[in-house]
């Protein structure tokens, strides 16, 4: 174990355990933008910066790693004059429509700049200018608000495997974009969400959501993605007792907040009007609704009426492995090899 | 048998200034003479003095020649080969004695260097191995292949040479790092994406004796444990390029790469990675992500290269000049080293030595030389008699030095202390004439250009000092930019990710620190001191010498020049937009400035 000092506290960690990791132990907060525990850390953002006794300029506390001896300082006086004008710097170049942005109440940067006395940024000068990128069915992008931590570059290479968005030009010019600046929609975006997600500002915005509710007006529901058998946890988002949106959930051990599109996006079922809540039997060539009871009373009353080799199953890809198992092997027991499955959603 | 030599300087500068068209024309002549027997011309590397060139030696005798052309060559064979008379036109005059001088090492430009890392560069064929092995070239290798890597390691520590890139990180303890990392494949890795505007000092070295090098890079290789090497050099450098690739081929022809290298065991192999010329790949951990093909950005350290480097083994990345040096340390020994230069900075540093200054090119000198030395006799004193005001030393990481620190000696550490930093070695000088703010602000439109945008402070820093800066050098300058500029720049020297936004300020904060006046100037009294600034300027018509002839006010794009023909015309101050077009136009010398 290594000991390190921090804002006068001592604290014991494993070797490799970066500085924010001890500062955390210790319950001493750290802000951060490009920080996120299950990728490899960049350092890009600067805001988790912190004094380390006899370093010659501040250090990252993300990817810092702790050692023996460290004296480290997080609330010092130059540490928050470098948190106050990096963020005075974010400030300039950043559109200021708080009132009506989808992020307030959960954007980092409103957070930091309210938590560091940060109204308004001294260094007016050029601003973005980017159109905004609303060409897929699933969220906006809007560049002009990216802070460029690069979460979600990171986030579609290394745990999507899409690649779809890296950054091009260089300095103040950079900007996250699919190859060639293409719109999303011809990228190799999956839409799968996780940069969504993973944005600490209000620059990637799901599109179901738009003016339905504030983020305090949430209330968070922890589920299970019912589309496939691979049980995504899921954070169900939901106001009035209406999903608003969805999100992974990072506790859920099964898919540690990834998700796929259906899961993410795929909610407009769940209000519809026609969507299915009984089961329907057809009665003079209409279909009515009953009950299940009622309905495998039916089902179990004509299996007996015929052959078994006149008994076909179709299964579905939206149960699991061993629901599927227990399905084929029913439909076995009755004497019929005749069985298949959707195959995918 | 031949009876003489001349050494053509073939350096990037002397090529540009015609050195190609003087070999050419040698050659002709020297065939309608049937000298061709009896006088060999070799194209050399750079002999570092640019302004003079292209340059022409004649040995045995040693008679430089510069500024020499094509149409020399006629009079330079008759004279000279012909008849032994030496072309006294063609030969160097001291530009404050007026003397002439024959021999190259009585210039004041040479006699005051120390030229070991550049001992071989316009000597030597470059493009000939066995001109490298007679002055002792290989030999260090063969040295260091008989020793112990321990001992190789325990030799540099010793020497106390630092990296010549820039930070001066002492270059026995980065391989002493990457010699005690475990790993079944380490790299070394030869930083020649040498960036600086004006700094050309590596692209000599690898022009002119590009063996030096590769020497170096295979010592390197035996202390650490390697067995490949990549030299990563921005593609700009082709002739660098060409001679590298010659010296590789040559040096696998003689065994001295490859496999069982001089029967010690030894296997090396050298690559060649073509940069794309972004500023910030000179920065390792860029460099090396641009190597892996990934984009050219930096990543935290640590881990450091020498732990985790090029495809995550370890890496010990020097520079070309620091590896130059190394050679020269396995041949001839640490105690020689170590007797050229101060307590701190070991052996000497070459710098591109431009600007205001007479003569301006490539030198070496000893560290601990003083800069007063180094402008006024290298470089020869300012130019056209001006006032000397300051240089701007190590290029756009570096710093403003002032006049008063004339005799700042030239180490590591001396100018770290005033604010500069010895850099990869540029050295501008700069007269009177030149405003500190629009040079601040030159560098910083270099910066922010160069900026890879990977972190906050230096992608957005950057910009807004720059916008700042153009504010001040075009009048619009408010009176809160002085303190939004330090404010700026300490935050992106201490907080940036890597040493391009942690040295990107220098040229603002020593600027503020010795020639703060200046901004003022600018800001409050919308005055350029040094008359630079052209928005700044105002125009006015001196009635004494104007003679009506309305010329100006045809070019004036805004009409604010007014007066009767044959009448001395006035400028509306209100209207004038300073574009300059009457001062340009009026052939009295009417239009002044103030």
């Amino acid at each position: 174990m290594l000991s390190l000092t921090i804002n006068g506290h001592e604290v014991k960690v494993e070797p490799g355990s970066t500085i924010l990791q001890a500062a955390e132990k210790l319950g001493i907060f750290i802000p951060t933008f490009c920080y996120d525990p299950q990728l490899a850390q960049v350092g890009a953002c600067r805001i988790c910066v912190v004094e380390v006794e006899k370093a010659r300029a501040l250090v990252a506390s993300c990817c810092t790693p702790a050692a023996d001896g460290m004296i480290v300082h997080t609330d010092s006086e130059r540490v928050l004059a470098a948190r106050q004008a990096n963020l005075s710097l974010l400030l300039a170049n950043h559109p200021l429509d708080c009132l009506t942005c989808e992020k307030t109440g959960e954007c980092k940067l409103q957070d930091y700049c309210y938590l560091y006395g940060v109204d308004e940024s001294d260094f007016v000068g050029a601003q973005k200018d980017y159109d905004l990128d609303d060409t897929n069915p699933f969220y906006i992008r809007d560049m002009n608000k990216c802070i460029l931590c690069g979460l979600c570059v990171r986030i579609c290479y290394d745990v999507n495997g899409a690649g779809a968005i890296e950054f091009i030009n260089r300095g103040f010019d950079s900007k996250v974009t699919p190859a060639f600046d293409d719109p999303m929609e011809y990228s190799s975006c999956v839409f799968c969400g996780m940069c969504v997600d993973s944005c600490p500002v209000g620059a990637l915005i799901p599109k179901e959501s738009i003016r339905q509710a504030r983020p305090w007006e949430l209330k968070s529901v922890k589920t299970i993605c019912p589309y496939c058998g691979t049980g995504c946890g899921l954070e169900l988002l939901v106001k009035d007792n209406k999903v608003v949106k969805v999100r992974g959930d990072l506790s859920n051990p099964v898919s540690r907040g990834q998700t796929c599109v259906k899961g993410h996006f795929g909610i407009d079922f769940l209000d519809s009007p026609d969507r299915l809540k009984t089961p329907l039997v057809k009665k003079n060539g209409e279909f009515r609704e009953t009950t299940w009871e009622d309905a495998l009373e039916l089902v179990a009353a004509k299996l007996k009426e015929v052959k078994p080799t006149e008994v076909a199953g179709l299964a579905s890809a939206r149960a699991t492995n061993e629901e599927n198992y227990l399905f084929q092997k029913l439909i076995r027991s009755l004497g019929s090899n005749s069985v298949d499955h959707c195959a995918r959603l | 048998m031949y009876e003489k030599q001349i050494l053509i300087c073939a350096g990037t500068g002397c090529i540009s200034s015609g050195a190609y068209e003087v070999k050419e024309a040698l050659d002709n002549e020297l065939q309608k003479n049937n000298m061709e027997d009896k006088v060999r011309v070799i194209l050399s590397g750079c002999h570092g003095f640019c302004e003079k060139g292209p340059l022409l030696i004649v040995y045995p005798e040693d008679i430089f020649y510069c500024e020499v052309t094509g149409e020399d060559m006629p009079e330079l064979v008759e004279q000279h080969l012909v008849n032994g008379n030496i072309v006294e036109r063609l030969l160097y005059k001291d530009p404050n004695t007026e003397q002439i001088v024959s021999n190259h090492e009585e210039i004041l430009f040479y006699s005051k260097q120390k030229r070991l890392v550049l001992r071989n560069c316009g000597v030597i064929d470059p493009e000939n191995i066995d001109e490298y092995i007679i002055r002792g070239g290989y030999q260090g290798l063969k040295n260091a292949l008989d020793k112990d890597p321990s001992e190789v390691v325990e030799m540099i520590k010793n020497s106390g040479l630092r990296g010549r890139g820039g930070a001066g990180f002492p270059a026995g303890m980065k391989w002493e790092f990457a010699y005690r990392s475990q790993g079944d494949k380490k790299y070394v890795v030869c930083n020649a994406d040498e960036g600086d505007p004006g700094a050309f000092m590596d692209r000599s070295t690898l022009e002119g004796d590009p063996h030096a090098v590769l020497e170096g890079i295979m010592i390197a290789g035996k202390a650490i444990g390697s067995d490949e090497a990549y030299i990563y050099v921005r593609a700009e450098y082709p002739l660098a390029i060409k001679r590298l690739r010659t010296a590789i081929a040559q040096a696998e022809e003689y065994g001295l790469i490859g496999e069982n290298i001089l029967n010690s065991g030894f296997n090396y192999k050298v690559n060649i990675k073509e940069g794309a010329g972004a500023f910030v790949c000179g920065e390792e951990t860029a460099l090396l992500a641009s190597i892996e093909g990934e984009r050219g950005m930096p990543r935290p350290r640590p881990p450091f290269p020498a732990v985790k480097g090029l495809w995550g083994k370890p890496t010990c990345i020097n520079n070309v000049e620091t590896l130059a040096n190394v050679p020269l340390i396995m041949r001839k020994g640490v105690k020689w080293f170590t007797s050229v230069g101060t307590e701190g900075s070991k052996g000497t540093k070459i710098f591109a030595l431009t600007g205001k200054v007479n003569n301006t090119g490539l030198c070496e000198v000893p560290m601990g030389i003083t800069l007063r030395e180094v402008v006024f006799d290298i470089g020869g004193g300012i130019r056209g008699g001006k006032k000397y005001k300051a240089v701007q030393i190590g290029g756009p990481s570096g710093g403003c030095i002032p006049e008063s620190l004339l005799d700042l000696p030239i180490d590591f550490d001396s100018l770290t202390q005033a604010g500069a930093m010895m850099g990869s070695g540029g050295l501008v000088a700069m007269d009177e004439e030149t405003c500190m703010v629009d040079l601040a602000r030159y560098f910083l439109s270099f910066t922010q250009n160069e900026s890879c945008g990977k972190c906050t402070p230096c992608r957005e820093g950057t910009k807004r000092m720059l916008e700042i800066l153009e504010r001040i050098t075009e009048g619009k300058g408010e009176a809160e930019d002085i303190s939004r500029l330090e404010k700026i720049a300490v935050t992106v020297k201490d907080s940036s990710l890597c040493g391009l936004g942690q040295t990107a300020p220098n040229p603002i904060l020593t600027t503020l620190r010795y020639f703060r006046d200046e901004y003022e100037a600018h800001i409050y009294d919308r005055r350029c001191p040094a008359g630079m600034c052209k928005e700044l300027l105002s125009y006015y018509i001196d009635p004494e010498i104007c003679n009506g002839c309305r010329a100006c006010t045809k070019v004036c794009p805004v009409e604010a020049i007014t007066g009767e023909k044959k009448e001395p015309h006035v400028i509306d101050e209100e209207k004038c937009i300073a574009c300059g077009a009457c001062l340009d136009r009026c052939k009295f010398g009417a239009v002044k400035t103030k």
